[in-house]
């Protein structure tokens, strides 16, 4: 089973945040991680390998600095990396992303499953993947917590829903794209570290990938960031005073309100 | 492209500071732009002297002129309208107003007896019905194929639906095929007073910054919105409008993917997004045998039980009660979070909570910054005195 997996390089964002002066992102201090619902998609899809055989390409559009999480994909089980670069795709928001995705794998060759971890934590839109399936006209399913069958041709997983969860079968080639319930992810081991350190990376720019100008980066995303702010502050610090039967006796009636049929319902 | 005029370019180094992602060095006084840039532009304002600009070459995706009006995707799932539904009728019909324009409502599925007319009395003008046995499950090729279509036929300018787990998986597959420009996650939708354009302001960085966008050069614009974030407007039952059944060519179907079974169990009390009050645990519940109490506490107040991403690994409650950057974003009227230390990814996930109060026993955890009310105290003593008191003042 030949597999693809998409990864995005993020800031931590427990790191990032908007300096209220400025406006800006304070990026002292931000490490760049790779987005943790995609090292469960790629634990994934290293764990289908090794019941079925075949590949794991990891693939990225990024900056060149992307590289060293790609590594770390290698050293966690994937065969081989792809970095897609190139400063024409700066500015590319989800529908632009997907494009350059979709042309960058129409390159790379056949696939059987193509996984994605259910959105990325700096943006969190959820968006590429569904994107990315749909420009490849192959079926999709999102946060999937578990893959029970993988025979050929189909698979059966169960798709969480807010509900409950659903059990689907869907016709291989296929994406999916999951969430952090469906495996503990493994550290990378020393021989995967050797590899990784060995690794040759393969760059592809737009050129290589036979992109339209007009579809990728800022001029191609038809979507555009017009302000950024901090969100509104909160109060808080409000604690309690008095002997804690007096607390509570203070919380009651701050929650009585929310709690009484027709109150603040 | 961003492009430094280097006669103009002092070398000030201030663009240096403000760009967000270090893309920017000053090199024998002019700057130098990196690999990293997004051309997000929060350089160009910064810039005094006005060496710095952006120039962007719009490809214009679609006539625009031809898109009028609002439409709303109502989910509809197992007999139930999703409470989202009637909240999207409620912002889109202020939209519509303000732009002049109809507002009309999709709605998908099976067997959906006389949900369209309530739609109409929640503040929807049409109502495109599209029922068929094949539609009773969702899945995303099917949803997607016939919302698709309807938004071919009718040409609306603003597209919502619901950031729920069906919305969020399917929307993004029409934007896709539409070419359209979609905004995910939206807690705020106004209208741009110069040219009409949908502003929508969502929050990104799991809740650190918010951020406006807009589409500028393609319709439709779509958007899905958070649930419990707008309001539903009154039920109206005189209100007017018309219901449109739509024609579903179950053919065009490519049934690619089936659903084999649709599991509702305990789950079902679970969609911690759409609850009013959520009680919340964390590591100072010390087991699963801690979360007793949250249930206790959350049946006294009619809550829901969620939890933080500390005690979920720990297996002590499954994942989809969990809150926060890698859970589920949560903006309840009260959020009680027990025994929660306050970590910044919990509190990406519940800050734009109505109340929030708190008990911990650790007087410096940081969940208290964000805590309309705090008991700094042993949960095992305050949260049984807390149900009591309340059972006693009923």
């Amino acid at each position: 089973m030949n597999i693809i997996v998409c990864v995005k390089q993020v800031p931590d964002a427990k790191d990032v945040r908007l300096d209220p002066e400025t406006n800006t992102l304070a990026r002292e201090g931000v490490e760049s991680i790779m987005n943790p619902y995609d090292q469960h998609a790629l634990e994934e899809a290293v764990r289908l390998k090794e019941t079925h055989g075949g590949e794991v390409v990891v693939i990225t559009m990024g900056p060149p600095q992307a590289e060293e999480m790609l590594r770390l994909a290698i050293s966690c089980g994937a065969d081989r990396a792809v970095l897609i670069s190139d400063r024409a795709f700066a500015g590319a928001d989800t529908w632009a992303t997907s494009y350059t995705l979709e042309r960058a794998i129409k390159t790379i060759g056949d696939f059987d499953l193509i996984l994605c971890g259910k959105q990325a934590i700096d943006g969190d839109t959820a968006q590429v993947g569904p994107g990315l399936a749909m420009r490849l006209d192959i079926p999709y399913t999102t946060c999937v917590q578990k893959i029970r069958e993988s025979g050929s041709g189909a698979l059966v997983v169960e798709r969480m829903m807010d509900d409950g969860y659903d059990v689907l079968e869907i016709s291989l080639p296929a994406l999916l794209s999951v969430v952090k319930d469906i495996n503990e992810p493994r550290v990378p081991s020393l021989k995967g570290k050797m590899r990784a350190k060995k690794a040759v990376i393969t760059t592809l720019g737009a050129a290589d990938i036979n992109a339209e100008s007009e579809c990728i980066g800022l001029p191609g995303s038809p979507t555009q960031v017009v302000n950024v702010f901090p969100p509104p502050a909160r109060g808080g610090r409000a604690i309690l005073t008095g002997t804690l039967d007096e607390q509570i006796d203070q919380l009651v009636d701050k929650l009585i309100p929310f709690i009484q049929p027709g109150g603040n319902q | 492209m961003l492009n430094v005029n280097e006669e103009l370019c002092i070398g000030c180094g201030i663009c240096e500071e403000s760009c967000p992602f270090a893309a920017i060095e000053v090199e024998n006084g002019c700057a130098v732009i990196g690999d990293s840039c997004t051309l997000c532009g929060a350089c160009v304002e910064t810039c005094e002297v006005e060496a710095l600009s952006l120039d962007i070459e719009k490809f214009a995706k679609t006539d625009i002129s031809g898109w009028s009006g609002v439409l709303v995707y109502c989910e509809y799932r197992e007999g139930k309208l999703a409470p989202v539904s009637t909240e999207l009728l409620g912002v889109g019909r202020s939209l519509a107003d303000k732009r002049g324009v109809g507002l009309s409502a999709v709605l998908i599925g099976y067997k959906t007896g006389d949900t369209a007319e309530k739609l109409i009395g929640y503040g929807a003008d049409v109502v495109y019905r599209a029922e068929h046995e094949d539609l009773e499950f969702f899945t995303d090729e099917k949803y997607c194929a016939v919302l698709t279509g309807l938004i071919k036929e009718h040409q609306p300018e603003i597209v919502l639906a619901g950031a729920t787990a069906i919305g969020r998986s399917f929307i993004p597959g029409v934007a896709t095929t539409l070419n359209a420009g979609l905004t995910a996650d939206c807690t705020q939708l106004s209208i741009r007073e110069e040219d009409g354009a949908l502003l929508q302001t969502r929050p990104a960085f799991g809740g650190n910054i918010m951020a406006t966008i807009v589409c500028e050069s393609s319709r439709p614009q779509m958007s899905t919105v958070r649930p419990k974030v707008m309001k539903e407007l009154e039920f109206d039952i005189t209100r007017k409008g018309e219901i449109v059944d739509t024609a579903v060519d179950a053919t065009l179907f490519k049934n690619r993917v089936k659903v084999l079974e649709t599991v509702i169990g305990a789950a079902a009390d679970v969609n911690i997004q759409e609850a009013d009050i959520l009680v919340s645990g964390g590591r100072g519940l010390e087991s699963a045998k801690g979360f007793e109490l949250i249930k206790k506490l959350a049946d006294t107040v009619a809550a829901k039980v969620s939890a933080s991403r500390a005690v979920v690994d720990a297996g002590w409650i499954p994942y989809p009660h969990q809150v926060g950057q890698t859970g589920k974003t949560v903006a309840p009227k009260l959020y009680i979070a027990c025994g929660i230390s306050g970590a910044i990814q919990h509190v990406a996930g519940m800050q734009t909570t109505e109340t929030i109060v708190a008990i911990n026993r650790d007087k410096n955890a940081t969940i208290f910054d964000i805590a309309d009310y705090g008991i700094v105290g042993d949960l095992f003593e305050v949260i049984p005195k807390l149900i009591s008191k309340i059972e006693e003042r009923r």
